[in-house]
């Protein structure tokens, strides 16, 4: 094995944190910056979504997904920063040395600052424990989104909404813009997690039911989904006997909740906070393992892509300084 | 198909597979027929995946008998076929006084079927197996061991195949009729793709067809043998618990229980399983496969008591399994195995092929061969490749020096598709490429492991689709999940664009 080369900064992932952390090292006077993203492309979740909205408080301007990313691709260009697409970080030691691997080889390298700007990722219907059947038609709201936007692969035509947190919500749009017919979003709680704004354009402007206080009790269907089973829920969110309703529907969207994707971190020896899922940082964004610093979705979910960058701009330009030390 | 085929086997779950590589080794031509558009799609891939020692089953039955020899025959199978096994050992444990008599009936009866390398241990020398352990006695039995159920069906026909087997997926037998004359079999079989209809023509004709058995056997007049189905179901736990439980540790079982009781059981996958609940089912449908809201309750309950550091998110999912009982529910417990030829000459039955029909399948298959052997000439074929060839197994598990020879010489080997568990683009090829031609989203689960991880597909899922269809001219109608009843997809979203369907 070659001796592994080594960088000054290094950050993982090329979203919007990624992208912005990037540019800021740059910036910062960091003269050797490399970003890493598995993706071929850039622009991390932006590129599958097309709804605009994005850019609002950073630019004044109501941007599509990736439009916000282009702003910052051609910021990078501009810039000294390396970018490897098409290239997964598998492992990162305590000590920063990277295990990276593309097409027809893995790299090893040392890094002087490490930022992890994974992302996160959707929480899955087994962590809900829907009791009932496992046909086809069950789906992530982002998996669909991907499918929907990025491969021109409709998941189904009768849909039912779970969770009305913004994918959800953006996706019960997308969904009847392409000819399906979304019966409802269910909500466990009493209110919704989405942005007013995606309440109003996505579902009241769309004749789009949100049925707070309810939940899917039950999914049916042996091999493609037939209908789910809801039922509205009391103070403690546990289902009430006899509020049972049979929903027919051939897809079942969940928008339960992003979890920050943090495994990277673990390995490295990261300190994760139970409540958010993302690393403990410091003011400067650096996590419990020196030179490790972390940003956007991978630190804690955010709302609003804008947050992201600037935060991730922070944390970009600590890690330059951390670097150069 | 105008050739009349020496044995045709109907079900391919792990017995009617470790049946067809068994024949394999013969010079007969031998077939398969299923009705799933895979092997293994049955009971023998909802199980606990243990390959179970012998000390549970009556002493002269031929669960007892089939079971020890299976187990035996696992190395080897391990060994030629690559399928992960782990001995692990297992631990029945008597929590009180209580529990002893039907402990030391246990020993008993491992040792009158010659269980290898049983102790009983107090809880000083269990601890030195699973720290921590609850018990006053424990029997341990070392050659207890868990294994991949779907990987060592998925093996066994693999080989079976490249050994000259024809499997037709997709095929439901609906009849039979013998023609008495010819001594010969004229099996009927819906396409369950097409509808279409076909027969088959063959002299020896086995039914291994698991929870349908007894409905197989009906329809060529043997009405005896009635199955009731029986569901296990299952909670998944993440893999961050891996390594928690070093060996298997059951409850003493009860006289009439109908499993073995809920516990933990740890995967060669590196999760654990808590389970299986025991329901008896209507008949309706035999291979509703459903979790329900009570049972998970329970088994939630059941976890946390077992491991009280698990948090919510460690439930990663469910599935559940059916056995195909021989007791009705009034009675529960036990049956022996039915492995026989019928009044019907040349007609083979395999019915109430339930728990330790993984362990026994090798032995099974023997025993099955055996009965073949009175009916038909058995001569050794010349050539017979009992090994599987190239590389199978976790390309990511391999040393890091290693993997960075094997990308040179496929550099898809260094592209990631399934993040959580680092299955690579080489292995998702070679699971879409495998030599049986299934090509749904769960033939490439159960050989690649993609989707089996936290994030259940979120992320892969996409990527998978977008290699089928990129790379192998897959329209989104034709991916299924399944079978051709579970269709991923409905269609393009748009049409006119380049990749219309
Ligand atoms: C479906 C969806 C809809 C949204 N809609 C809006 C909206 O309308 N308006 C708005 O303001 N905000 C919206 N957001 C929020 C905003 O888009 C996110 O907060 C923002 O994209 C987070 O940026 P990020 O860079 O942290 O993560 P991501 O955009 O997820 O980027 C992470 C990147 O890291 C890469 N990566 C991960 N692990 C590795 C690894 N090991 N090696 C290499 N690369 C890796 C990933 O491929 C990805 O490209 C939405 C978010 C989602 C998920
Ligand atoms: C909950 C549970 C836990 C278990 N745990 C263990 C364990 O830990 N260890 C162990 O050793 N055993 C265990 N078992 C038992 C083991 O799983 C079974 O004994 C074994 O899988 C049976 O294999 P099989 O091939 O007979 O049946 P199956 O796998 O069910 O195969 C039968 C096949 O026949 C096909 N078929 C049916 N009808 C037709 C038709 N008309 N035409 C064409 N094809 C047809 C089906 O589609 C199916 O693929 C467990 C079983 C259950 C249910």
């Amino acid at each position: 094995m070659t001796k592994p080369a080594g960088r000054e900064t290094v950050i993982i992932g090329g979203g919007p944190a990624g992208l912005a952390a990037a540019i800021a090292a740059s910036e910062a006077g960091c003269r050797d910056v490399l970003l890493i993203e598995r993706d071929v492309r850039l622009g991390g979740i932006l590129n599958q979504c097309i709804h605009d909205g994005f850019g609002l408080h950073r630019f004044g301007e109501a941007l599509s997904g990736p439009e916000y990313a282009a702003r910052f691709i051609e910021r990078l260009r501009e810039t000294t920063v390396g970018v490897m697409t098409g290239t997964i970080a598998l492992n990162i030691s305590d000590q920063r040395r990277l295990l990276l691997s593309r097409s027809g080889e893995m790299i090893e390298m040392d890094a002087g600052a490490v930022v992890l700007a994974t992302g996160c990722r959707e929480r899955p219907r087994g962590a809900l424990g829907i009791p009932g059947h496992r046909p086809s038609g069950v789906y992530t709201a982002g998996a669909a989104q991907n499918f929907v936007n990025m491969e021109n692969i409709m998941p189904g035509k009768r849909v039912v909404i779970l969770g009305s947190g913004d994918i959800g919500l953006i996706m019960a749009r997308r969904m009847t813009l392409e000819g399906a017919r979304v019966e409802a979003v269910y909500e466990l709680l009493p209110y919704s997690g989405g942005l007013p704004r995606n309440i109003r354009q996505c579902l009241f402007d769309y004749g789009i039911p949100l049925r707070l206080g309810t939940t899917v009790v039950e999914i049916v269907g042996m091999d493609r989904l037939e209908g789910v089973r809801t039922a509205k829920v009391d103070e403690n969110l546990k289902p009430i006997p006899g509020t049972e309703r049979f929903v027919p529907c051939d897809t079942l969207l969940l928008s339960v909740g992003l979890i920050p994707e943090n495994e990277l971190a673990r390995e490295a020896g990261v300190e994760i906070n139970p409540t958010t899922g993302g690393p403990n940082v410091d003011d400067r964004y650096m996590t419990s393992v020196p030179g490790i610093f972390s940003c956007g979705n991978a630190l804690h979910v955010h709302d609003l892509v804008d947050w992201v960058s600037d935060e991730a701009e922070r944390a970009g330009r600590a890690a330059a300084l951390y670097a150069a030390s | 198909m105008d050739e009349i085929y020496d044995v045709i086997i109907v079900g391919a779950g792990v017995v009617g597979c470790a049946i067809a590589r068994e024949l394999a080794r013969y010079e007969l031509k031998t077939g398969v027929l299923e009705k799933e558009p895979d092997v293994g799609l049955g009971t023998s891939c909802r199980n606990s995946g243990v390959i179970h020692s012998g000390i549970n089953y009556k002493p002269g039955t031929a669960r007892a008998r089939l079971d020890v020899m299976g187990n035996a025959m696992m190395d080897e199978l391990r060994a030629q076929l690559k399928v992960p096994l782990k001995r692990i050992g297992k631990l029945t444990v008597a929590l009180t006084k209580d529990d002893i008599p039907g402990l030391r009936k246990q020993h008993e009866q491992g040792v009158a079927n010659g269980v290898p390398g049983m102790e009983m241990l107090d809880n000083e020398a269990m601890r030195r197996i699973q720290p921590g352990i609850e018990g006053i006695l424990g029997l341990w039995t070392p050659s207890s061991g868990i294994i991949s159920p779907y990987g060592l069906t998925i093996a066994l026909a693999e080989n079976a195949r490249a050994n000259g087997v024809d499997f037709r997926l997709n095929h439901k037998v609906t009849g039979a009729a013998r023609n008495d004359e010819k001594n010969i079999f004229t099996v009927s079989a819906t396409d369950t793709r097409t509808g279409g209809s076909m027969t088959v023509r063959t002299r020896i004709l086995i039914n291994s067809g698991g929870l349908h058995s007894d409905e197989l056997s009906r329809v060529m007049g043997i009405d005896d043998g009635v199955i009731w189905a029986c569901r296990g179901e299952y909670y998944v736990l993440d893999k961050r618990l891996d390594g928690t439980l070093k060996t298997l540790i059951y409850p003493v079982p009860g006289p009439n229980d109908p499993g073995l009781g809920i516990h933990l059981t740890p995967t060669v996958d590196g999760n654990i399983l808590i389970g299986p609940s025991a329901a008896y089912i209507p008949d309706e449908d035999r291979e509703d496969y459903r979790a329900t809201a009570h049972v998970m309750e329970d088994l939630r309950r059941e976890g946390l008591r077992l491991l009280p550091e698990l948090t919510t998110s460690d439930f990663i999912r469910n599935f559940s399994g059916n056995r195909p009982k021989q007791t009705p529910p009034e009675v529960g417990g036990y049956a022996d195995f039915t492995i026989e030829e019928t009044k019907i000459p040349g007609f083979i039955r395999l019915q109430g092929i339930e728990s330790p029909g993984l362990t026994s399948s090798p032995a099974i298959a023997i025993e099955v061969r055996n009965i073949v052997g009175r009916l038909a000439e058995l001569k050794k074929r010349a050539r017979f490749e009992e090994n599987r060839p190239g590389f199978v197994g976790r390309f990511s598990a391999l040393p890091r020096e290693q993997r960075m020879d094997m990308i040179k010489d496929e550099p898809e080997y260094g592209e990631i598709i399934c993040r959580c568990e680092q299955i690579t683009k080489k292995e998702i090829r070679d699971a879409i490429e495998n030599p049986l031609g299934s090509r749904t989203m769960m033939s490439v689960k159960y050989r690649a492991r993609a989707m089996m991880g936290r994030c259940q597909g979120g992320f892969c899922a996409p990527r998978i689709v977008r290699i089928l269809r990129d790379e192998y001219g897959y329209k989104p109608n034709d991916c299924m999940m399944r079978s051709w009843r579970s269709p991923m997809f409905t269609g393009n979203v748009r049409t006119g664009g380049d990749n219309e369907s």
